[in-house]
């Protein structure tokens, strides 16, 4: 919660928490697929992952926000893809510049963030219809429950498959790694059950 | 002769073995919203690989006609989008047109093929394996079109048998599906070293 912002207006505390649990873009609304199952056969990418959408999501809600009362209905859509594309363009020069590797690892998945609908979906929903402020925090809700996911599910497959957490052995040697938790299978299961786990955790709730 | 036989296998292999949707996890968006039904699936599929095949040619062209090499290299992802983008819209004004039934049933999942990461991705895809033939580049297109039909299809038929079964409850809807579709990427990965890799 180090984002909180100085003004407690409950407005401003209600859409952060939003992002975190209630509208959790991953678990609740489904949206981001793609890069949560790929990238999550361990944490270390999974978090560059998180980040780089963290920093795409808040500069492109700042300048939708901004640009709002510009946009034309049927040209919106296109203007929200371009102002991703460009911000993605940064963030994937600055991953090949300084973390070589990382990027390398990620591949064709960094690029794709331009279609990550967690990103064009806040675009519509909130940034082109909210003051700069809102649209801010959303973007960070949003950015910090997506990462967090992605981590908790990166995690997962990780000590499953490796019997490591960021790269460090946790579990005994006598661990029989599970070879199917890093490949695709593993990815698909895993993201099903966890769902299946909050679905059942919030009906409680209720 | 050899051409030939490189092109059915790039196809085969990114049809059965490279399929989008089971081993790169693109176009899931989609996959979870629209594959409820056999018939809209197979629609949403046709629509995917025509964007598909018209945009995997076209960013092919631009990037080896006109940006490979020069330093507008870093203006691709913007370029891709684009070309993208406007093959969505000659889409959506077609179906419009000619089919405003199907039209209506897609609803917003049309315009939102332009964000379905099976295009984008497959772009990029071609860009990173350095295919420099432009026959490779059209044919790898569409069989990634018709991977993504084929995936889409076979989920729709087992979905729609899915709402007669008895599901715990929590399960109901996306994780069920995510976990079927698991289990279909353990059965595509059967495939995998049906073709030695060259």
């Amino acid at each position: 919660m180090a984002n909180e912002p100085q003004s407690s207006a409950g407005l401003y505390k209600q859409t952060l928490i939003a992002g975190l649990w209630r509208e959790n873009p991953v678990l609740r609304l489904l949206l981001g697929m793609c890069p949560t199952l790929a990238v999550t056969t361990a944490v270390k990418p999974a978090l560059t992952m998180g980040l780089s959408v963290i920093f795409v999501l808040l500069c492109s809600n700042i300048v939708v926000s901004l640009m709002r009362k510009l946009l034309k209905p049927h040209l919106r859509i296109l203007m929200f893809t371009l102002t991703i594309a460009t911000f993605v363009t940064i963030a994937d020069l600055f991953l090949k510049a300084f973390a070589a590797r990382m990027s390398e690892t990620l591949g064709p998945y960094v690029p794709l963030i331009i279609v990550n609908c967690i990103i064009i979906c806040r675009a519509e929903t909130c940034a082109s219809k909210n003051t700069l402020v809102v649209s801010t925090i959303d973007a960070l809700g949003m950015g910090v429950g997506f990462t967090f996911t992605l981590c908790v599910l990166a995690g997962i497959r990780e000590i499953l498959s490796t019997g490591a957490v960021w790269e460090v052995k946790v579990l005994p040697p006598a661990f029989v790694p599970w070879a199917a938790m890093g490949m695709p299978v593993g990815a698909f299961i895993t993201l099903g059950l966890l769902l299946g786990l909050v679905n059942a955790v919030s009906k409680k709730k209720i | 002769m050899d051409t030939l036989n490189i092109l059915l296998m790039g196809f085969i292999s990114i049809v059965i073995i490279n399929n989008l949707v089971f081993t790169k996890f693109l176009g899931i968006c989609p996959y979870l919203g629209v594959s409820g039904r056999i018939d809209m699936a197979f629609g949403m599929g046709l629509a995917v690989t025509f964007v598909v095949t018209l945009s995997g040619t076209l960013t092919w062209l631009i990037d080896h006609l006109i940006l490979l090499g020069t330093p507008l290299e870093v203006t691709r992802y913007v370029c891709f989008i684009l070309v993208i983008a406007g093959a969505v819209q000659l889409v959506e004004m077609y179906l419009r047109k000619f089919f405003p039934t199907l039209y209506e049933s897609f609803g917003i999942f049309l315009p939102l093929i332009t964000t379905n990461c099976a295009i984008l991705g497959l772009c990029l895809f071609i860009n990173l394996w350095g295919i420099d033939n432009l026959l490779e580049a059209v044919v790898l297109s569409f069989g990634a079109g018709i991977g993504f039909t084929m995936a889409i299809c076979i989920m729709a038929g087992i979905r729609e048998n899915l709402n007669l079964a008895d599901v715990p409850k929590p399960l109901k809807g996306a994780p069920i599906t995510l976990i079927t579709a698991g289990l279909l990427a353990l059965a595509f990965m059967g495939f995998a070293g049906m073709i030695s890799p060259s």
